[in-house]
């Protein structure tokens, strides 16, 4: 069982309305991904409670249908 | 509480660094454990590991302890840490170290 990187972004939106999503298919087998999320509701919180909003928005799919998700979580978007 | 999230409790308690991986430090059984094995070895500090792959109990039991669905699980003085991506961070921004050094945890990089 796998997630699309539609199904992945459409989840977060529905918790994170305004995030931007890079995420990355790492193996190309909709199993391993890597996420860049920007998103205005992970002000002023730490890393931790960043990450557990998206784990939330996941809900049961993490760990389950979705094996591994690599998080990078920001509430601005760094300058390259 | 049930007997797994006492016994986790314990782990937490008897050890200053604890992780909660798949395999063991030796051998990894999964990218993220790897690299946190990788990441703590790196930072030379001493801690103890439970591999959750040997016990399915402790495997779901971490994750309601935590509160957090994936594995690896990092403690540091009974705190929940994160897992592998906040490890990473840590180390970028130095936030590990001081971590450590507030706790009085022993480290030593290795250059």
């Amino acid at each position: 069982m796998t997630l699309s990187p539609k199904e992945i972004t459409d989840l977060i939106k529905k918790k994170l309305p305004d995030a931007i999503i890079d995420l990355d298919d790492l193996k190309g087998d909709n199993n391993h991904y890597h996420a860049k999320i920007i998103s205005s509701k992970f002000k002023g919180l730490s890393k931790l409670k960043q990450h557990k909003l998206v784990y939330s928005a996941l809900g049961s799919h993490m760990g389950n249908t979705l094996h591994a998700l690599m998080l990078e979580t920001s509430d601005i978007k760094k300058k390259d | 509480m049930n007997i797994i999230q006492e016994k986790i409790k314990e782990y937490i308690d008897k050890n200053d660094v604890v992780l909660f991986m798949k395999g063991s430090p030796d051998f990894p059984q999964c990218g993220f454990s790897a690299n946190v094995v990788g990441i703590l070895k790196y930072l030379g500090i001493e801690f103890e590991s439970y591999n959750v792959l040997e016990d399915d109990q402790l495997r779901e039991g971490i994750k309601v302890f935590s509160d957090w669905p994936t594995i690896p699980q990092i403690y540091i003085k009974k705190e929940f840490i994160g897992g592998a991506d906040i490890l990473k961070e840590m180390l970028e921004n130095g936030e590990i170290e001081s971590l450590l050094e507030k706790n009085k945890i022993p480290y030593s990089i290795k250059a």
